[in-house]
């Protein structure tokens, strides 16, 4: 059974000016100990994904129709009080913005604290020490003496491994991390993307990367699922999807990248823009933007197919 | 991050013992609280004691001042010096226990409306908007008349009204805060409701309330003096220091120090107290010590 799985997940906003079908449709799967990546551009419903598997998602934001399970158990039956207990405990997040993700009137080692306290309970003394050894973990240097500090004292890299401790101190099965290095810079990114592939291979924790990324997804993930307008086309081992991307999406993002073989050209970029998630139903939501596009693209939107073994597509037309 | 460590003593470092200003603040606060505790062992006469012989007569230093009775006399011959040390007590008393008051009921409801939001706020805010549109001194009047003028009633009252200034600005700090990352967090964390608005929010609220409550304990001590003043308040011949004022103000032309001394007991207690809340906001704000 798979440690987490997501079926027809779908999440509506409903707005004065309609329904913005953030997520419509999603379904993916992650095994114990597996680094999923979810990728796509702004708005694509990668973070109304997460938080949908939460069950955070803000008003008017509704889940209205799908199962989450984690480890069989469906997460949308279960009452607030049974849900609180799966948040942090079960299923931890760490979020884009280390400069706002802690609470600045408290240090680092009593927020830890306070977390291992809610999680294991004990002696305040005994957290303490727990926490000081969770930074040690997450290579923050001196961490009895950074414990003391306030998040304001800590550089942006710091406060990003603080909050890593933070999460990982109840010992999750899974992790959500949603664009865990897009606001440090490159160096930073690099050290942090090596933390969080140690931590989850010496605890077999289960990974859900969210970025828009492909740089990060090539460094961590197992697997990659391409998001776009709220649905996801194409699923595949990471290896596939950088070697033979099978959706014209895809292909279109990976031809942004700057590439050596291209050196000297002008970086290439995908026609128009993502649909209006209040508007039409019918088709394919690329069809507008896709080279690819035929007549039946419009009319008929296309499931997930299993084209090659592992490697999913959402595209009637992509070439096998 | 060596490099943080040596970066650090160019940032110039906040004071963290008293300045001059709260230092002035404390103890002048202390000197005022201190006599207003200690008000049976200093006064030199009892404060309610009438001596129509020495009436009105001016402070010790002027040509028909008395000795025993250094701040002069008031129109029914009372000690001025006693009556201030004793009007202390109630004031002080009554302005502290009031902002408490009124400071538990606001900043509970302000955080209530300000982090559930939807019907709990709507609620909230439009009682907050009709103790608004009543003047509190006309709601404060009609609830002492029902309830009949005591220290305890007027102490209820004077809470009663005021709470909606904590509201107010608690919601709307609550407002912003409860959109900030760490509270996310939190809550993804499995935090608990209450948890959450005790450990994350409040405390990142806690700046304005204490401006705010340093502000209302001088606003109370008026208010106190102004109900005296209409007979609402603590009822004579129980000394505070509102009715003082307000009871001297019919001889400012001719006895300027029966209004005078209790004015300026107002006045010193109101700036010590504000001196203390602007260091105490400082301190509590970690972004402003290393």
């Amino acid at each position: 059974m798979a440690l987490l799985s997501v079926e027809g997940l779908r999440t509506h906003f409903a707005t004065g000016a309609g329904t913005v079908r953030a997520v419509d449709g999603v379904s993916f799967a992650i095994e114990r100990g597996e680094v999923l990546g979810l990728v796509g551009e702004s708005g694509c419903g990668k973070s109304v994904t997460s938080l949908s598997i939460m069950r955070l998602v803000p008003p008017p934001g509704q889940i209205v129709a799908g199962r989450i399970r984690l480890e069989g158990e469906d997460l949308l039956d279960k009452d607030a009080e049974a849900m609180r207990r799966v948040r942090g405990a079960r299923i931890a997040m760490v979020f884009q913005e280390p400069m706002t993700s802690l609470n600045p009137v408290f240090t680092v080692g009593d927020q830890i604290t306070a977390a291992v306290l809610a999680h294991e309970g004990g002696r305040r003394r005994a957290a303490w020490d727990r926490a000081v050894e969770m930074l040690d973990q997450v290579q923050v240097p001196s961490p009895g003496e950074r414990a003391r500090d306030y998040p304001h004292q800590l550089s942006g890299g710091l406060r990003q491994r603080a909050m890593i401790a933070l999460a990982l101190a109840p010992g999750p099965q899974l992790l959500i991390a949603d664009e865990p290095t897009t606001a440090l810079d490159v160096t930073i990114q690099a050290q942090i993307l090596d933390l969080l592939r140690r931590l989850q291979a010496e605890r077999g924790m289960a990974v859900l990367l969210i970025t828009h990324d492909l740089g990060v997804v090539a460094e961590l993930c197992h697997r990659v699922a391409i998001i776009y307008a709220g649905r996801i086309v194409e699923m595949a081992p990471v290896a596939r999807i950088f070697e033979e991307p099978l959706h014209p999406y895809t292909r279109g993002l990976l031809r942004c990248l700057p590439h050596p073989s291209r050196f000297g050209q002008p970086l290439s970029s995908i026609e128009g823009a993502p649909p209006d998630l209040r508007g039409a139903d019918a088709g394919c939501p690329f069809a507008p933007r896709c080279p690819l596009a035929i007549e039946s693209c419009r009319r008929h939107e296309p499931a997930l197919a299993e084209r090659r073994p592992g490697h999913f597509v959402a595209c009637p037309v992509a070439v096998v | 991050m060596s490099v943080a460590a040596t970066m650090l003593p160019v940032v110039a470092r906040p004071r963290r013992r008293l300045s001059f200003r709260a230092a002035f603040g404390l103890g002048v606060l202390l000197l005022i609280g201190g006599s207003a505790v200690f008000a049976p062992q200093l006064a030199p006469w009892d404060p309610a004691r009438q001596m129509l012989t020495k009436r009105l007569r001016p402070p010790m230093w002027q040509a028909r001042g008395l000795r025993e009775h250094p701040l002069g006399t008031d129109h029914l011959g009372r000690d001025i010096l006693s009556r201030i040390l004793h009007g202390g007590r109630i004031s002080l008393g009554v302005g502290l226990t009031a902002v408490t008051l009124s400071a538990l009921i606001g900043v509970t409801l302000g955080l209530l409306a300000g982090f559930f939001g939807g019907r709990a706020d709507a609620l909230i805010m439009r009682i907050v908007d009709v103790f608004l549109a009543i003047p509190y001194i006309l709601l404060a009047m009609g609830v002492v008349f029902a309830l009949g003028p005591s220290l305890l009633n007027v102490i209820l009252v004077m809470g009663a009204t005021r709470w909606v200034q904590f509201a107010r600005i608690v919601r709307a700090d609550v407002l912003s805060i409860r959109e900030r990352e760490f509270v996310a967090g939190a809550r993804a964390r499995g935090n608990r409701p209450l948890r959450l608005l005790l450990r994350h929010v409040l405390p990142n609220a806690l700046t304005p309330i204490i401006v705010v409550a340093t502000l209302e304990l001088a606003f109370m001590i008026i208010y106190e003096s102004a109900l005296s003043f209409l007979g609402l308040g603590v009822q004579p011949p129980t000394p505070t220091w509102g009715w003082m004022l307000a009871d001297g103000r019919n001889y400012v032309a001719t006895a300027w120090w029966l209004a005078t001394f209790p004015g300026l007991a107002i006045m010193l207690t109101v700036l010590a107290v504000n001196l203390l809340g602007d260091w105490l906001r400082d301190t509590l704000d970690p972004r402003l010590k290393v």
